[in-house]
């Protein structure tokens, strides 16, 4: 895995050094990542030449952009309202189950993390949720135990 | 069984048209374009409903060297998932309708600014572009379009939290004036405007505004796409045209046991069955930037603003004390009277707290918390209490 100085640097010859490119830099992050430690937060501030504070209170606004670890698989499940009427709430309780770890936390193995949030974009297919960039629509307590056993087993 | 409400096929009709709209548009003066635009009553399918035209005809009146074109795919507003489907069936028109305004108002770069929660569709985005960059080098037109990502955070759909969002800030709103149109992306002239409107425009250009002037009312000329979602069997994206009642939309959509709609999402209004009838779906009435939920008997309307109030607490830039304040107040306000902790007087309290949030939040997520607060507390008051 390389160091996050040469992530950093990486990122930040691709997308520029200035303020605009702060935020591409830390989706960057990430992506390869799946979270912002403050180590890579000083070294984006370095890079930038900003201030550490800057990058911080820009980081910290963003919900995708987390700055706790994460797993390796960051499952977000859509808490808005048309989701939770198609049954979200039993499908949380069935990845907490699956998963032994509560919505917030993360694996012991670190693989995965589980997170709600909001609307997904996919009412009209609901329950949905997010495993980082992946969508799964139309869930139900069968698809969800499929899709985190394959997870489980190929990853 | 016969439809009431005519379904209208303008955005999703024939992708492969883009090349010959800019060669005709590209070759037509800016005043024409304009007058077409402003003629049509074409207005933003975002939500807000400015008028198109007016926007572009602002941003190009200014002197400025550097203008910039925005598209706002930012779709964030609970409820709507129209620009997605827009963006993966007809990016061409999109990116069309971006390249039409950026020859009127003058603009060399647009971009579109993609929610994270649709990074899915950003390599796909990104394919169609390589085809349009090679068509408006082929037309001789100088126009660079570039896609940037959010990273989950509802308030950059408001244009100028986007703007400071591209310019790599925290996503909090400006003060407005000055407009968009004045000082919006780098502090340059810009056009931002909604998806759907984007292709909207381009359509009246392939068209013909009278065409366009067909469907609709006065006040809402035109067509819109809705998401439809929630207690429906047929939930999903339909092209409906604008003044329809709600009665007719609930006649076609709903499972027959609809007890309220909400129009407009979270920070839009909740219509209950008493007055569908009198409900006109337009700027007349309650516009919507496409979300359409329906609930029937069976839902707990104190779920449904618990689950908005959440949400709008959780996405308050916090910049604003009203809107930071107000959120957090409105839900344990209303945690409090259903458990019975505060009397059922307290809910008018709250409803002078959200008027205030109405008047005094510096942006439209503040302001339109009352919106579904107050439709749903008077319509359902009880549900609220028991």
């Amino acid at each position: 895995m390389p160091e996050i100085k040469e992530i950093v640097k990486d990122l930040a010859d691709k997308h520029g050094r200035n303020r605009e490119s702060l935020l591409p830099i830390l989706q960057g992050i990430v992506i390869e990542e799946r979270f912002i430690s403050d180590v890579a937060m000083t070294e984006v501030a370095r890079e930038l030449d900003m201030s550490a504070a800057l990058v911080y209170g820009t980081a910290t606004f963003y919900s995708f952009l987390d700055t706790k670890p994460r797993g390796k698989f960051v499952i977000r499940i859509c808490r808005t309202i048309t989701c939770d009427m198609k049954g979200k709430r039993q499908l949380i309780k069935l990845l907490e189950d699956l998963l032994k770890i509560k919505v917030g936390e993360t694996t012991k193995d670190k693989k995965f993390t589980l997170l709600e949030t909001n609307c997904l974009g996919w009412c009209h297919k609901g329950p949905a949720m997010l495993i980082n960039e992946q969508v799964f629509t139309e869930l139900n307590e069968d698809k969800v135990s499929e899709i985190i056993g394959d997870y489980m087993r190929n990853n | 069984m016969d439809k009431k409400l005519k379904r209208v096929d303008l955005i999703f009709s024939e992708e492969c048209v883009c090349k010959d709209v800019l060669t005709t548009s590209l070759k037509k003066s800016n005043d024409d374009i304009l007058k077409d635009i402003l003629d049509s009553g074409l207005r933003g399918r975002g939500g807000a409903g400015f008028p198109t035209g007016l926007k572009w005809k602002f941003t190009a009146q200014e002197t400025s060297e550097e203008k910039y074109v925005v598209c706002n795919a930012d779709e964030g507003e609970p409820g709507t998932f129209k620009d997605r489907e827009i963006l993966s069936r007809v990016p061409l028109k999109v990116f069309g309708g971006m390249a039409i305004c950026a020859k009127i108002i003058g603009a060399k770069h647009g971009y579109v600014y993609l929610r994270g929660e649709y990074q899915f569709l950003k390599a796909e985005l990104e394919k169609a572009l390589v085809e349009f960059h090679a068509t408006i080098k082929e037309l001789g037109f100088d126009f660079q379009i570039h896609i940037l990502m959010g990273s989950g955070a509802y308030i950059c759909g408001e244009e100028s939290a986007l703007f400071e969002s591209m310019e790599g800030k925290r996503g909090e709103p400006r003060n407005k004036p000055p407009y968009p149109t004045i000082a919006g992306f780098r502090n340059k002239p810009t056009v931002i405007n909604n998806v759907e409107t984007l292709v909207y425009a381009f359509m009246i250009c392939r068209i013909g505004t009278e065409k366009f002037m067909e469907l609709g009312t006065t006040d809402s000329r035109g067509s819109k796409v809705f998401s439809i979602s929630g207690d429906t069997p047929i939930a999903g994206i339909y092209e409906l045209e604008l003044g329809m009642s709600l009665e007719d939309f609930v006649e076609d959509f709903g499972d027959g046991d609809t007890k309220a709609v909400q129009v407009g999402g979270a920070s839009g209004f909740c219509v209950p069955r008493k007055k569908f009838k009198d409900t006109i779906i337009g700027f007349e009435g309650v516009p919507t930037g496409g979300s359409m939920m329906l609930f029937n008997s069976s839902r707990s309307m104190y779920n449904v603003l618990k689950n908005y109030v959440e949400f709008f607490e959780e996405e308050s830039c916090g910049q604003c004390t009203p809107c930071r304040v107000g959120c957090q107040q409105l839900k344990i306000g209303i945690e409090a009277v259903k458990k019975g902790e505060k009397s059922v007087h307290y809910l008018d309290t709250l409803q002078k707290l959200a008027d205030t949030m109405k008047v005094t939040a510096k942006c439209g997520l503040g302001q339109s918390v009352a919106n579904s607060f107050s439709s749903i507390v008077d319509n359902f008051k009880e549900e609220m209490i028991y």
